[in-house]
């Protein structure tokens, strides 16, 4: 065969490459991972306490303290890493396998944290309701974030820009503050600064509408354009603005936004003071999630979303106004990343810094992944982002014996492996990022 | 004509797309509960006209009455209001949403606040479904569903409206034989109860069997009425055409020579793991046609993806003049001789986005003369390109057109171009080669196939087109659930025998047999 005259490869070489005997799987990656993970903790570390040791985890008389033997609980994860990795690594193909193997490594990924914890704070107490409660708090901007890309991305436009939707949000709805605090009552002021930090997300989202809808502009370049626009824009309006007024920044302190605590569900132990007790922003959070996922999926409004993001010219025709509808689903998106970025500079803080929301703008963007676009698997990657975060803090606390900068990586490290490992092939929508155009 | 009242009429209708005339003062009249054919090639301004009626386009030119009362159109829900209902050539369904939620989209019932009623809406569908004889599940996702199916929830839509004027663009071109039969009930069912449709099709025979009359256009132009009762496939063809066509295959008895494919014991699973070829053996020698029949979805896509290396084999061997092509990438059967024009042209066949030129070098962009070293030799490209779209008719003929560009016939003769003109092709693989195809094309290539035959090739021609795999193979493999069930040379196979074959009944069986027949004749 004159085609064939390729004679380097032999007969059976070009026939049975090594991929044809080993298969990498995800499953297998994790599975061996894991299998060294177990071997590790089960060999080397396990083996270097003294037995007796106890680890305590309190939680402020909310529920009893928690109490384990450490390296019993050690040897116990050892124990089921080892046998998770092993079972990940069986080389049959067959799905209900499949599925169960996902589950275990999923289950040996959320032991991870509370096994560090526990051989951190070994001998002494740590409190978790602490942690618990940071934990919610710090994944309410990337739930809201998160919230915002799905409204925009399953009308079928993508939103790179919630982290530029967010700052201008932080940067504008503190500036209010600050430049009204003289005049009304804090809590006045505070209530306009929230609703101008929302309608700045909004108008930034008109912006990015206006351009990949109406001038069908790529859309990531749209998007990027605005978190470039929002860095510069709200680093200038700081110097001008805030930097430059009489005592500088700290002029006016209006304090951050008041704690408020749900009647009846806030006396519930653990739950009460951790989820039914905390700022407005925080608590929205809730109702934004539940109202996001009634709306995509038992209302009119979110039949046609949905459909829209899918199959726009089916909607079309259908009398469907597919540009109306992505305009408004892209401004509802830019709204709540308007209202997120309140949390920064009026909920967590009562301040603004250049880049304050700190990249959570594209982490809320993976939980958004990570929940399939979906509003309450979104509020799941959320949380586990915000509880990476907090796990880290209390980290710090106890003066782990690792270098600040790798448990700085934390929450990167769970974003990089849930999404490459755990969550699978996500299906955007199926116009998502692409112009719509009638003929 | 006089005694039934005209539901629609369309008086000078002129469409104008930049460079083409898609409408050229089209007169057409539709009376109630009439089947009205309209016929005519790729190309041939159908589908315009439907999108003009359905308010998708504007019109330049011309009127269009509803029941006698001149209309402006502005957009479908115009046209929803006063009745119409179009079924798309391309469905517009959302394949993620449900049944229930296709259908209802657009036209909600709903609750206060904009709260979907899905249970009154489901109500209604069931009605309609009972009523009209077009069975489904409104809970299943139209992803899950069969194409015959997906037709049926596009027709529901229509229904569910109120469409009182159905319009059907090439409602049959994806469907199964026995699809389409279920579809001619449902059009039965439609007209009785005194829906009017409009059927379009290039397919003659259907057209002759369902209508009761034939508006036929040409170039965006009406070019006749036609009664079906004193019509033949001939006389239409050539209307359509504007010259007379050769409906039959007209070739010389196969000579053929040595083996050139050959599988063993083949065993394949689908996407999804289910096993769908078992066990399968076949040989194709060179210099002839083997057509395999068999309803779709019987093995015949997995078994093309594993010899043309797109599909992994779970055992078994594939032979390519006697050198085991078996798990090999697909680059390496390319070079080994296969040329392949798959069943889905548009996903797998070519890439819409890029130039026509690049499209005719993807499997050879890498080798000389179309590269030299890292770099493209574009002189030899476009002269290849310019060589083969002309010899193959792609029009328009310019090789700087973007493939996307080009009809569906057109885009055909190019994937066709380049797989028949590629050089030493011992073994050519055509999957439905003419599914959507006007007369003029098919025949045309048709002919290509016999001629690559007759210069030595191999050809495994799959088709799920009873009369093309009648007329066009030399000899023929009944595929049915994963086996071959039977092989025959064509000349003692008829449609009957064939059709028993492929619904899984062997000749000398009174009865089906299950699984476990053997594969030799
Ligand atoms: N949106 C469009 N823009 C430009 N040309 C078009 C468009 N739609 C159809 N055409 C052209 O109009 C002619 C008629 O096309 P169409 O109505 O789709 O034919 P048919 O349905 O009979 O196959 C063709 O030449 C086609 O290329
Ligand atoms: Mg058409």
């Amino acid at each position: 065969m004159a085609t064939l005259t390729d004679q380097r490869k032999t007969e059976s070489s070009w026939l049975t490459g090594w991929r044809e005997h080993i298969r990498i799987t995800r499953a297998g990656v994790f599975g061996l991972l894991s299998l060294f993970l177990g071997a590790l903790l089960l060999l080397r570390v396990a083996p270097t306490y003294d037995p007796t040791l106890i680890t305590t985890l309190t939680f402020e008389g909310q529920i009893p303290d928690l109490r384990f033997f450490a390296v019993g609980f050690m040897n116990a994860v050892g124990v089921i890493y080892v046998l998770g990795g092993l079972f990940a690594l069986i080389p049959i193909e067959h799905r209900l396998l499949h599925s169960l193997k996902l589950i275990w490594l999923g289950i040996n990924l959320a032991l991870f944290v509370p096994t560090v914890l526990v051989i951190t704070a070994i001998g002494t107490s740590t409190n978790m309701l602490e942690t618990l409660t940071s934990g919610f708090r710090l994944a309410t901007p990337i739930v809201i974030g998160a919230l915002a890309g799905i409204w925009c991305e399953r009308s079928g436009v993508v939103n790179i820009a919630i982290e530029g939707m967010m700052l201008t949000g932080a940067c504008l709805g503190f500036i209010t503050v600050f430049l009204l605090a003289p005049y009304l009552q804090s809590q006045q002021a505070q209530f306009l600064g929230v609703l101008i930090a929302t309608l700045m997300g909004g108008v930034m989202a008109l912006l990015h509408a206006w351009l990949s809808i109406t001038f069908r502009t790529d859309q990531i370049v749209s998007g990027t354009v605005i978190n470039i626009l929002a860095l510069g824009l709200t680093s200038f309006l700081r110097d001008e603005i805030l930097l430059a007024a009489p005592g500088g920044e700290g002029g006016v302190s209006t304090g951050t936004l008041p704690i408020l605590a749900i009647p009846i569900l806030s006396d519930l132990p653990l739950i009460g003071p951790s989820l039914f007790t905390g700022q407005p922003i925080f608590l929205m959070m809730f109702v934004l999630v539940i109202g996001t996922h009634v709306i995509l999926y038992y209302t009119r409004w979110g039949l046609r979303t949905r459909a829209v993001g899918e199959n726009p010219k089916a909607a079309d025709t259908l009398g469907i106004n597919v540009i109306r509808n992505r305009y408004i689903n892209v401004i509802i998106g830019g709204l709540l990343a308007g209202f997120a970025g309140a949390w920064f500079s009026l909920e967590a803080t009562s301040s603004f810094d250049n880049g304050m929301t700190g990249g959570l703008g594209f982490i809320a963007l993976a939980a958004m992944i990570f929940g399939k676009w979906t509003p309450l698997g979104a509020t799941i990657g959320g949380l586990l982002f915000g509880f990476s975060q907090a796990f880290r803090t209390r980290f710090q606390i106890l003066e782990v014996p690792i270098p600040e900068e790798f448990i700085q990586m934390i929450p990167y490290i769970v974003t990089m492996i849930v999404l490459a490992g755990l969550v699978g092939k996500a299906t955007a929508p199926k116009a998502d990022g692409v112009p719509y155009k009638k003929e | 004509m006089a005694d039934t009242p005209v539901v629609l009429e369309v008086r000078g209708l002129t469409k104008r797309f930049p460079g083409v005339l898609a409408n050229d003062h089209i007169d057409l009249k539709l009376c109630k509960g009439e089947v009205l054919g309209l016929l005519g090639e790729n190309g041939a301004g159908k589908s315009t006209l439907m999108n003009l009626i359905y308010g998708l386009y504007k019109p330049d030119e011309g009127e269009i009455l509803i029941n006698g009362e001149s209309v402006v159109i502005h957009d479908p829900n115009d046209a929803i209001r006063r009745g119409i209902g179009m079924v798309h050539q391309h469905f517009q369904l959302v394949p993620v949403l449900t049944v229930t939620e296709n259908i209802m989209l657009g036209n909600e019932t709903v609750r206060g606040l904009g709260f979907l009623n899905q249970r009154a809406a489901k109500k209604r569908i069931l009605e309609l479904a009972n009523q009209y004889g077009l069975t489904v599940n409104p809970d299943a996702l139209v992803q899950d569903l069969p194409v015959g199916v997906q037709q049926r929830v596009e027709i529901l839509k229509a229904l569910y409206r109120k469409a009182e004027i159905l319009i059907l663009d090439e409602p049959t071109a994806v469907l199964t034989p026995q699809e389409i039969e279920g579809l001619f009930n449902i059009i039965d069912t439609l007209t009785a109860r005194g829906v009017s449709i409009i059927f379009i099709s290039h397919k003659l025979k259907e057209v002759l069997r369902i209508c009761d009359r034939v508006t036929v256009l040409r170039l965006g132009k009406v070019v006749g009425d036609a009664d079906p009762k004193q019509s033949t496939q001939e006389s239409l063809a050539s209307m359509m055409v504007g010259r007379s066509v050769l409906l039959r295959v007209d070739k010389p008895p196969a000579q053929p020579r040595e083996s050139v494919l050959k599988v063993e014991g083949l065993n394949l699973t689908d996407d999804r793991g289910v096993q769908v070829v078992k066990d399968f053996a076949l040989e194709v020698f060179a210099g002839e046609i083997l057509g395999i029949a068999g309803v779709q979805g019987n093995g015949q896509t997995e078994l093309i993806e594993a010899i043309t290396g797109l599909r992994a084999t779970e055992s078994g061997t594939i032979l390519l003049d006697g050198k085991n092509i078996t798990g090999v990438t697909p680059r390496l059967v390319t070079q080994a001789g296969v040329a392949h024009v798959p069943e889905d042209r548009q996903k797998n066949g070519m890439v819409s986005s890029f130039l026509i030129k690049d499209n005719m070098r993807l499997q050879s962009y890498y080798r000389a003369p179309y590269a030299m070293g890292i770099l493209s030799n574009d002189a030899v490209i476009n002269e290849t390109a310019e060589k083969w779209t002309q010899a193959y008719d792609v029009r328009p003929a310019n090789i700087f057109n973007s493939m996307g560009a080009l009809s569906g016939g057109n885009q055909q003769k190019a994937v066709i171009a380049r797989e028949f003109s590629r050089d030493q092709i011992r073994l050519l693989i055509v999957a439905q080669p003419t599914r959507g195809l006007d007369v003029g094309s098919i025949e045309f290539i048709h002919k290509q196939i016999v001629r690559l035959r007759d210069e030595g090739t191999a050809v495994l021609l799959v088709s799920t087109e009873l009369d093309e795999i009648l007329s066009l193979s030399d000899r023929i493999a009944v595929m049915y659930a994963g086996r071959v069930i039977d092989t025959m040379p064509a000349d003692q196979a008829n449609r009957e025998s064939i059709g028993l074959l492929m619904a899984g009944v062997k000749r000398e069986d009174p009865a089906p047999e299950p699984l476990g027949v053997s594969t030799h004749g």
